[in-house]
């Protein structure tokens, strides 16, 4: 009896011990380029690891089963009536109570941190300015903070390319610049369908709805050229429709925007 | 009011084709229709299949060389719509439900038989203007999920088609789900209690509660938007002052719940195969019951766990996160119900139990990416991607049709008496799983990595990881083959089966294969244990 | 090891029970106007929603006159008793008096609809004016089919009650109350329908 739960603790320990290593050695994500990312990542560990201790104990259990009570070609008759056993039950109705409860208050705590949860966010029609409703995407940023912030940029989406609109230096690009290490705040507009607004670097994405301006706040924190990627079905060239974020150092990106700046028109 | 079935009924039947004609006609007998639902299904498989494959193909090349793009973006809706309105959820529902509720309940057929073959016949007709559809002025283009405003800028003929022809199966669905709750509920012979059922009614009641309270939505929801595409209101047209958000709330409102209309009836089937070739009782009935029923609760209040990205305010991601992850619960127990039932009992490896054992384990891992999806953070990074693609294939391939196909290992004794090949459906099998996994486990890394979906080009950077996908691909296609070949020889000179080949206990084995016309010759019998499996005859009264 | 005999032998133990069992038609009605009403509210979640979340433009305000539809509802409401009565007279054998009262009630849902016509011949607003007139149209719309489907089928009913050759007697009550559910459900509907569409 002792040898039977001494091989189901070894099995068990092994079972962590592999998805433990897995979970902290195999990288499936692509660099880091916001402060959303590290965040992000952090939880992508955890699930990584939790659902694998899950599915390779669940696969094993069914191997072994297969494999240790395969019907052998002596035996006759049927297996022991084992109707159901209640503690069981309760057993692994509780666990994973308990493990999908813990993932919600920790995926909670990291939307948390990533700005899901703030001021701007809670008013789901906040910032009525001229009677427009604007929505909001996940932020880390609270409402006058975007106020103060000069890097605010107006990206509309149409099909198929997104334009980015520098109202402080009267421009419009078609490749996102940002400096690096600072807040952006962008307000995103969408001409005909539906868009999407996706830098997988950052691990942020946000619906660009049209009839639903939407604000998007991030800070990158490595300097390099991502793809913004559309991720709304949005008619034939949905897949083409791409653009770049350059993020560089404050001078290149001040050299940068200074020879598109436009000026001012007089009236 | 009491109604005594007349015995001179029978003779109705004589005015039925006889035949292999039979499955043409507008037959009233519910094992004709399961094998009209089944055929049909598969027919619509092979089409939705060859559809899959012409996808791989196109992603075989990060450029869009094989067809033009707006046929691509035709191909998937039509791919998706297929798979799902044609093959899943008539196979699932329809044909098994057909031709096995009955058996269970110990009745001579559904409650509604002639509604029964109504809602078959709406299947074919809808399925093929579906794919006419395409030859005309194009299919719809806006994905299985017609989200507007796109659906209504995209040419109109094709999706108007398609909203008339899923409105079609829609009904069709609906008057299914009546007669199932009408024939578990009502029809259940007398003595019977429901407790005693064998698990696959419960889990189709279940199902016709989710398709009865949620179908008609859908429905609603597709007559707004064709008025939007055909009289230019603007329910769903934000130029006209609409709202698009509603018309995702209310899509999957229905769609989610679609996805347990999708897998509930298979959790039903594994757990009348798993006992039979285990020799054990299925483990922990009353929890598999209450399960189920905690399913569709839970299933009907998560819907908005597919709008993450939509601008939904934070409290409502919250609650939808949470109610998302605890289907786990429920789906867990009954899983580990599986396991146990496996453990200790005497196991026979054949290819319906192999594929039973398959399904455990490709549903669990599409099921654990299911609960990552679910959390709003990790979600906001791979929604749209192929990491979603990965996850649902998981389940409605590795899980669904995998029960498809070890449900036909197991019944087609029943439905011909005949013995299907071990050895083709071995490699059935293996072909199969191995296929399914080259070609479905990396596109969790395509996501993760940047890959959208529906797309029809890409970064060449994923070229090498699209291809083994692909190669999958090649592989399930091919894993048809032996199947097919499997079927046809077996229909023809198959091994003879017997009345009951697996000794299993559930009604339907307690006639002859196959059953006669009004499933038994004399009466029903009163199965109190259908999983009493390795007890005592006498403990079994 | 259980086998087939051993099931065989349950099998004829029980063979005495006689093969009966209720009347469930009514049940799967019941199921059908279930999934129904879930259609309507749908359509009642997606005008709600638009009225709270969607401001119309200005000037797109419209009131409705309550006058017409307050009559419908009485209309319907009436009726509804009045088909309960042709299902008492029938009960009682009474198929004549039971034939007038359902021609009274198709009567009744016949005024209901010219009334609604003429409630859409004199609003200011057409199908395709805004959000709130296309949901306007769509949900009274979607009603008043019902109703249409309803009172063809009171007729039908009506004309199946006749006494000699008539196929409706108090002892074949089904189809007259299958159609009163039906009614009874069109004016619960009516009435939801009345008070978030005119009253709220
Ligand atoms: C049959 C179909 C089916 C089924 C059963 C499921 C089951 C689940 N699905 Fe899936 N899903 C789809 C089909 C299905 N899904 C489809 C088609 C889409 C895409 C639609 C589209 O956009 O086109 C989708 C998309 C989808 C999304 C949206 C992704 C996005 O677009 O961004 C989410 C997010 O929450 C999600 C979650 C879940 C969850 C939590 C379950 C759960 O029910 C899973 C529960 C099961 C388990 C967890 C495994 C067994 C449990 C245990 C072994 C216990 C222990 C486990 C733990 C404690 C974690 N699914
Ligand atoms: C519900 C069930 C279901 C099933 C079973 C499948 C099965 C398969 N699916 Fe599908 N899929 C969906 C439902 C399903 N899918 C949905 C809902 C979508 C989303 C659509 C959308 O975005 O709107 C989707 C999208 C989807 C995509 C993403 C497209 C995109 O976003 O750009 C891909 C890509 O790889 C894919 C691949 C496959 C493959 C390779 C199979 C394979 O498993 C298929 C294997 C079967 C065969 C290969 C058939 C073999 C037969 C032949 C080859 C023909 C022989 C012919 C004759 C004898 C006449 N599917
Ligand atoms: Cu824009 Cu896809
Ligand atoms: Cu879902």
């Amino acid at each position: 009896m002792l040898n039977k739960n001494f091989y189901l603790i070894l099995i068990i320990s092994l079972v962590f011990a592999i998805s433990f290593w897995i979970g902290f050695n195999v990288n499936l994500l692509p660099a880091e380029a916001s402060i959303n990312a590290p965040i992000y990542d952090e939880l992508f560990k955890i699930l990584f690891i939790i659902g694998l201790i899950i599915f390779i104990g669940m696969t094993i259990a069914v191997v072994y089963s297969l494999f240790k009570f395969r019907k052998r070609n002596d035996q006759i008759g049927d297996g022991i009536a084992l109707e159901g056993n209640l503690s069981l039950e309760i057993v692994w109705t509780i666990i994973p109570s308990i493990i999908v409860l813990l993932i919600g208050l920790y995926s909670y705590n990291i939307y948390d941190r990533m700005g899901g949860m703030k001021e701007l966010n809670h008013n789901h029609e906040m910032m009525s300015s001229n009677t427009e409703k604007i929505w909001a995407g996940i932020s880390q940023t609270s409402d006058n903070e975007i106020a103060i912030n000069n890097l605010s940029i107006e990206v509309s989406a149409m099909q198929f390319a997104f334009l980015f609109n520098y109202p402080k230096g009267n421009f419009i690009s078609g490749e996102l610049h940002v400096p690096v290490d600072q807040k952006v705040s962008m307000k995103m507009e969408s001409k005909d369908v539906i868009h999407a607004f996706w830098v997988p670097e950052f691990r942020i994405k946000q619906d660009i709805i049209p009839g639903q301006p939407t604000i998007l706040n991030f800070t990158p924190t490595k300097v390099g050229k991502y793809p913004i990627i559309c991720a709304e079905l949005c008619g034939p060239y949905h897949g083409g429709m791409r653009a770049s974020i350059i993020v560089e150092e404050e001078s290149d990106y001040n050299e940068w925007f200074n020879k598109n700046k436009k000026p001012e028109v007089n009236l | 009011m009491t109604i005594s079935l007349d015995p001179q009924k029978t003779n109705n039947e004589s005015l039925q084709p006889k035949g292999w004609l039979r499955y043409f006609s507008f037959s009233l007998d519910h094992k004709v229709i399961g094998i009209q639902y089944l055929v049909c299904g598969f027919l619509f498989y092979l089409i939705g299949g060859t559809l899959a494959s012409a996808i791989r193909i196109e992603l075989a090349s990060p450029m869009s060389d094989f067809m033009p793009r707006d046929v691509y973006n035709q191909v998937l809706t039509l791919h998706g719509t297929i798979m799902i309105f044609l093959w899943i959820v008539p196979v699932v529902n329809g044909a098994f439900g057909n031709y096995l509720i009955p058996f269970y309940v110990g009745a001579r057929d559904m409650a509604f038989p002639r509604l029964n073959a109504v809602a078959f016949w709406l299947i074919p007709p809808s399925g093929l203007m579906l794919v006419a559809s395409y030859f005309v002025e194009g299919a719809a283009q806006a994905g299985w999920t017609a989200y507007p405003p796109l659906s209504i800028t995209t040419p109109q003929s094709g999706q108007i088609i398609w909203i008339l022809s899923v409105l079609l199966l829609g009904g069709s669905s609906i008057f299914g789900g009546i007669n199932f709750i009408a024939t578990i509920i009502k029809l259940r012979r007398p003595g019977l209690k429901l407790m005693q059922l064998p698990m696959y009614c419960w889990a189709m009641l279940g199902t016709s509660l989710l398709v009865v309270l949620s179908t008609p939505v859908l429905a609603g929801t597709l007559i707004l938007l064709s008025f939007d595409i055909i009289a230019h209101t603007g329910f769903f047209n934000p130029v006209l002052g609409g709202n698009v958000v509603v018309y995702q709330h209310l899509f999957w409102f229905y769609s989610h719940p679609a996805v347990y209309i999708m897998v509930l009836p298979a959790f039903g089937l594994v757990s009348e195969i798993l006992p039979v070739h285990a020799r054990k009782p299925l483990f922990g009935y009353t929890t598999m019951v209450f399960s189920i029923m905690g399913i569709v609760v839970l299933g009907l209040v998560v819907w908005a766990h597919h709008m993450f990205t939509s601008g939904t305010p934070p409290w409502m991601r919250l609650f939808f996160t949470i109610a998302t992850a605890f289907i786990a619960v429920p789906t867990g127990i009954k899983f580990f119900n599986w396991v146990a039932t496996l453990w200790g009992g005497k196991i026979s490896i054949n290819s319906a139990m192999l594929f039973s054992c398959g399904f455990i384990i490709n549903f669990v891992f599409g099921g654990i990416t299911g609960v990552a999806l679910a959390q709003v953070p990790f979600d906001i990074h791979v929604h749209d991607t192929y990491f979603v693609v990965a996850h649902f294939h998981y389940i409605v391939y590795g899980g669904t049709v995998f029960i498809i196909f070890s449900s036909i290992y197991h019944w087609f004794p029943k439905v011909t008496g005949k013995m299907l090949n071990e050895k083709l459906g071995i490699l059935h099998f293996i072909i199969t799983f191995i296929g399914f996994n080259l070609c479905f486990a990396p596109q969790h890394w395509l996501g993760l990595n940047g890959m959208p979906r529906r797309v029809a080009e890409y970064d060449p950077q994923f070229q090498f990881v699209n291809q083994i996908s692909s190669l999958g691909a090649l592989l399930m296609a091919i894993s048809t083959i032996p199947f097919l070949i499997n079927v046809f020889l077996s229909v023809r000179n198959g091994k003879n089966a017997g009345d009951n080949p697996w000794n299993a206990l559930t009604p339907e084995w307690l006639t002859s294969s196959p059953p006669p016309v009004e499933n038994w010759e004399g009466e029903a019998p009163l199965v109190e244990e259908p999983y009493g499996y390795g007890k005592e005859i006498s403990e079994q009264k | 090891m259980t086998t087939l005999d051993s099931s065989k032998e349950i099998q004829k133990n029980n063979s005495e029970v006689k093969e009966t069992h209720e009347d469930f038609r009514m049940f799967g009605l019941i199921t059908f106007l279930i999934a129904d009403g879930m259609t309507f509210a749908g359509f009642f979640a997606a005008y709600l929603t638009y009225k709270a979340v969607n401001p119309l433009p200005d000037g797109a305000i419209y009131e409705l006159e309550l006058p017409i539809p307050t009559l419908n509802t009485i209309l319907l409401l009436v009726s509804s008793a009045t088909f309960h009565k042709a299902g008492k007279a029938l009960l009682k054998d009474k198929n004549s008096d039971s034939q007038k009262w359902l021609f009274f009630t198709a009567f009744l849902g016949i005024i209901f609809l010219i009334c609604q016509l003429f409630e859409y011949f004199h609003l200011p607003f057409g199908l395709t004016d805004n959000l709130f007139a296309s949901t306007f149209y769509a949900l009274t719309g979607f009603h008043g089919l019902h109703v249409t489907l309803g009172t063809l089928m009171i007729l039908i009913i009506a004309w199946q009650s006749r006494i000699n050759g008539g196929r409706l007697t108090s002892q074949n009550m089904f189809p007259l109350e299958a159609v009163e559910l039906y009614w009874h459900f069109v004016d619960g509907i009516w009435v939801i329908l009345f008070i978030i569409l005119y009253l709220l």
